[in-house]
């Protein structure tokens, strides 16, 4: 069907976006990875001297590594889960005939408009805060110390303020691919007298799996690099129990301006992300196959 | 959408440009703290004088802020021509030649009327490279109502002993009164400033002669038990993510029994406007323990010109402005001496208007009590009370912090977070090349 | 009977429906109510605030404070510029990919996606010196570009699962009535592919409109953003719950009722080929 002259067009149009990527990967990653052999303190300048794998070693072996990794998978396992739970719950609940349907459409959307850093700012200090938060204000008046959410769950706490952005979108997606659901499949097998559960399991779940590897893929994309949600809530802390591999190159390149050091776990974390993708890809890639 | 918007600042934006032809431009950046956003509010009394020369202002908050500064610098990105930094960065970004010299700033600038122990703390080889803004120590504020109903009367210069006392018996829980209320979260200029001036008082320091880290010394381990035990049993709850604008807060509502902090507070404390205690705050010196340091430490905030600006004379003439004596008295005649930026001339504390402040004797002894160059009880190596004067510090005081922070916040013991400490500052400073 | 089986069952589910509704958005809404009190109120009790004397000031103190204006400004031109700009690469890149696919196609777009798991913060020092030397600090071009780049792979899929589900037939009768490849995209492709395009577009403004690292890091003044905007009012001394609530409202405010506006549209494209 596609003609030689059709498949020379069609790699004139593709070339500008795949040049322009490349470039835009290629350009400062191979500055990147020429930084992380040096030892460059943006502070010492004129210093700069070649340094072999030492960046590199003091990346890895440094105990805050281990710690960030674990935050990491948890952070974007956690919002996976609640998003892809909740959302699916929720598309379950507007796709019901019901009043005003719109408007609810139209609360759920909202946290998805709202930037990270103003939903980090408002969490953290209208609810979270612990002593003027409205979650501190409800504990003293049914009688109950306020929790210090962001000191004693940080983690948990920074998963649900990005739960809660995310959610909307993954509800969104869930809930269009529900609507393209074959109705009379479902009166039939209501009409057989299958359970509601089994009818979700049997039919809907096998029906929104294609949704959900969606919402899996563009999600970890986006979680993979959360980082404003954590300088503005606990700025990794305490310890190092909210830092992910993000805030770990952040506070190494723009904390301690070792550029060494912070180019070395810049490339560690495209490393990283690297497996994820392919692990994702094997995964899921082919469910996406049309 | 976009004539709503419009119509909410329509008037404002349209004087914006109206006024901003032909005129000089520069960019100042500047931390969001109050003495700078009352300067930018005064702008109209600084164009009077100098119309050709239009101010810029970029002002963020300060981890942000310094972030962007240091990378602007540290690369010749040019992009501002006046920046606010502390007395950490100043001596650092001179040694480097970042920095333009203020030496010839005009001789009614009176360059010799700023106090000594300021004015030492941005000289660098002679070279005035930065002018301060406002100066700071660390005191005790504390509530006058709470320490009578305690039984207690607060000395001119307390010991810890003595805090640790007041703190336990001004503390109710059920009226949301912490009696003592202290920096916490984690961060070099944070918690580690605190703490770090706290460790002086208890006779050691960040390093030793051999530049070897002191976070195995008895002296560390006695100040950080107190200060945990301390703020576990009488502090507000949430502490380990409370900073100086965080514990502010909670003084101006009536929460904090004292607090110790900085200086510069005492005019906020004191500001009927923003806080519910403002007739009830009485100052002490900072508190030690006999080894003859107290725990107060020394910070201004200056405006400095950086070595790449296109516009240095412009942006003197502004520096120059901003932290004149003028200034002070431009402030004075709209919003009383009580608000004028502290801490900076000795003329300023002379004067008797001034005097008449309640902090203001105070704040003047607390900034005489603090000597960067000889910050401990033992001889060290460094410059600085509540940091060190070295570029690799930011880095390692932001780790040590975050372990103490966890310490605070009950996840890790004082033992381990010391521990934790060591080790990383000895991997950090073996790594500098400090330790050979 | 069973109509009013019917009935209940609706009203529940009205019912449920609006209550997780509500406490989703409560935060939002909880934020632009602070922003109509004084900082002293602010703070209150829930109750307490509510019940206080409602005031402007705050809009007034951020008004007088922040030029506003600039940087809504910034904000539309930086995100509708780089969305159109990434638009005018993908929508040709996209066509090609759904409509003459190749045995690599599928590899491209993964490679493409992958290229936005590179973490910003690693390449910041590499990209500023570069952007120094170009001239690009403070720009609203170098904005552009980086948001272009940044947000291009997620166009670029989202057109190219759109393409996929127009039936290639209809491209290939027109091109056996002789229609050029051109006048194909033109007048065939583009009008049906429309519905697609305004929901890619919506999406993008949105996730360049909150970017906030690369928006905050690139610029000082002239060209930033109001994600700089909201920097100013994170932390200040003292009180500030009222202030921040103004502010915040002010950023998010366009965004969310565009949002808002368009979610239909939005939600149309919005499926990245996830239904069949």
């Amino acid at each position: 069907m596609a003609t030689q002259h059709s498949k020379t067009a069609a790699r004139l149009m593709i070339s500008p976006a795949v040049i322009l990527l490349f470039l835009w990967m290629i350009v400062p990653l191979s500055m990147t990875l020429y930084f992380s052999f040096l030892r460059y303190n943006l502070l010492m300048p004129g210093m700069e001297s070649f340094t072999g794998w030492d960046n590199y070693y003091y990346f890895l072996t440094d105990p805050a590594f281990a710690a960030a990794l674990t935050n990491t998978l948890l952070l974007v396992g956690g919002v996976l889960l609640i998003t892809i739970v909740g959302g699916t719950a929720l598309a379950l609940l507007l796709d019901q005939p019901m009043w005003g349907q719109g408007i609810v459409r139209i609360l759920v959307i909202a946290p998805f408009f709202i930037m990270p850093t103003v939903s980090a700012l408002v969490w953290k200090n209208m609810f979270m805060n612990p002593v003027n938060g409205m979650f501190a204000h409800i504990a003293r008046a049914l009688g109950m110390q306020p929790f210090d959410f962001l000191a004693h769950a940080p983690l948990a706490s920074i998963i649900g303020i990005v739960a809660w952005q995310w959610l909307p979108f993954a509800t969104l997606i869930l809930l269009t691919a529900l609507q393209s659901l074959d109705r009379e499949q479902m009166e039939a097998a209501e009409m057989d007298g299958a359970s509601p559960v089994a009818r979700f399991v049997y039919i809907t779940l096998p029906h929104l799996t294609r949704a959900i590897t969606v919402v899996v893929l563009i999600q970890t994309i986006f979680l993979l690099g959360v980082f404003a949600e954590i300088l503005v809530t606990t700025n990794g802390g305490p310890g190092t129990a909210s830092t992910n591999i993000t805030y770990l190159v952040y506070a190494q390149s723009l904390l301690n301006y070792d550029v060494g050091g912070g180019s070395a776990g810049g490339i560690v974390a495209v490393i990283l992300a690297n497996i994820v993708a392919i692990f994702l890809m094997r995964m899921i890639g082919k469910n996406l196959d049309a | 959408m976009t004539y709503s918007f419009r119509a909410l600042m329509g008037a404002c934006a349209v004087a914006a440009i109206s006024t901003a032809a032909a005129a000089e431009t520069i960019t100042v950046a500047t931390v969001n703290n109050g003495d700078m956003i009352r300067m930018q509010g005064l702008m109209a009394e600084f164009n009077a004088r100098h119309p050709d020369i239009q101010v810029e202002w970029v002002t963020l908050e300060e981890n942000v802020l310094r972030q962007k500064v240091t990378t602007d610098i540290a690369t010749k990105g040019g992009q501002f021509d006046v920046l606010t930094i502390g007395t950490y960065e100043v001596p650092i970004w001179g040694k480097q030649g970042w920095l333009v010299s203020l030496n010839d700033l005009p001789p009614d600038y009176d360059a010799d009327d700023i106090l000594p122990a300021i004015r030492n703390g941005l000289t660098v080889d002679g070279e005035l490279y930065a002018a301060p803004f406002y100066g700071e120590s660390s005191m005790i504020m504390y509530r006058t109502d709470l320490m009578e109903k305690a039984g207690l009367t607060m000395p001119d210069a307390p010991s810890w002993a003595f805090v640790k006392e007041a703190a336990a018996k001004m503390t109710d829980k059920d009226a949301e009164v912490y009696g003592i209320c202290l920096r916490g979260k984690a961060g070099w200029g944070e918690n580690m400033a605190f703490l770090s001036a706290m460790a002086n008082s208890y006779g050691t320091s960040w390093f030793d002669m051999d530049w070897k880290p002191q976070f195995d010394s008895e002296g560390w381990k006695a100040a950080l038990t107190d200060y945990l035990d301390m703020m576990t049993n009488y502090g507000p709850p949430g502490a380990s993510n409370n900073g100086f604008n965080e514990n502010l807060a909670l003084f101006q509502q009536g929460k904090c029994g004292m607090w110790i902090d900085a200086t510069v507070a005492a005019s906020f404390v004191t500001n009927p406007h923003d806080s519910t205690v403002a007739d009830k705050v009485g100052f002490a010196l900072a508190p030690d323990t006999g080894k003859g340091k107290r725990s107060n430490w020394l910070w201004a905030w200056n405006l400095a010109i950086p070595a790449g600006s296109q516009k240095v004379d412009a942006a003197r003439t502004f520096v120059a402005w901003a932290t004149s004596k003028d200034y002070a008295e431009l402030v004075a005649s709209k919003e009383g001496w009580a608000n004028v930026p502290p801490g900076t001339r000795t003329s300023l504390y002379e004067n008797p208007e001034y005097q008449k402040v309640p902090f203001a004797k105070m704040t003047l002894d607390s900034i005489n009590a603090a000597d960067p160059t000889n910050p401990a009880v033992d001889p060290v190596p460094y410059v600085g009370i509540q940091f060190v004067a070295i570029p690799e510090f930011q880095g390692i005081g932001t780790a040590v912090g975050q372990q103490f922070s966890a310490a605070l916040a009950g996840s890790m013991t004082a033992e381990a977070a010391l521990e934790a400490a060591q080790a990383f500052t000895t991997r950090e400073m073996t790594r500098a090349g400090y330790i050979k | 009977m069973s109509r009013r089986i019917t009935a209940r069952r609706t009203l529940i589910v009205t019912l449920a429906a609006w209550t997780v509704g509500f406490l989703i958005f409560f935060p939002i809404l909880w934020t632009v109510l602070i922003s109509f009190k004084s900082e002293g109120d602010a703070i209150k009790a829930p109750f307490a605030m509510l019940m206080s004397d409602w005031t402007f000031a705050s809009y007034e103190q951020v008004q007088t404070r922040s030029n506003y204006s600039r940087h809504f400004m910034n904000s539309v031109v930086i995100s509708l510029g780089s969305t159109l700009v990434a638009l005018a690469i993908a929508i040709p890149a996209a066509w090609a990919m759904a409509f003459v696919p190749g045995k690599r196609t599928k590899d491209v777009l993964m490679w493409m996606l992958s290229t936005k798991m590179m973490p910003a913060v690693g390449v910041l020092i590499p990209l500023y010196l570069l952007f120094r030397d170009l001239g690009l600090l403070d720009t609203r071009t170098g904005l552009v570009i980086v948001l272009t780049l940044i947000n291009l792979p997620i166009v670029i899929w989202m057109l190219y699962t759109y393409f996929k589900e127009i039936p290639g037939e209809i491209l290939e009768a027109a091109r056996m009535d002789g229609a050029t490849l051109r006048s194909e995209i033109l007048y065939i492709l583009t009008p049906m592919a429309v519905p697609g395009i305004a929901s890619t577009l919506l999406l993008n403004v949105i996730l360049a409109w909150n970017e906030a690292f690369w928006t905050l890091q690139l610029t000082t003044s002239r060209a930033a953003p109001l994600t700089q905007f909201i920097a100013s009012y994170s932390s200040p001394e003292g009180l500030f719950y009222a202030k921040l609530s103004a502010a915040s409202t002010m950023a998010i405010a366009p965004i969310l009722i565009l949002g808002w506006f368009s979610q239909k549209q939005l939600v149309r494209g919005l499926t990245f080929g996830a239904v069949k």
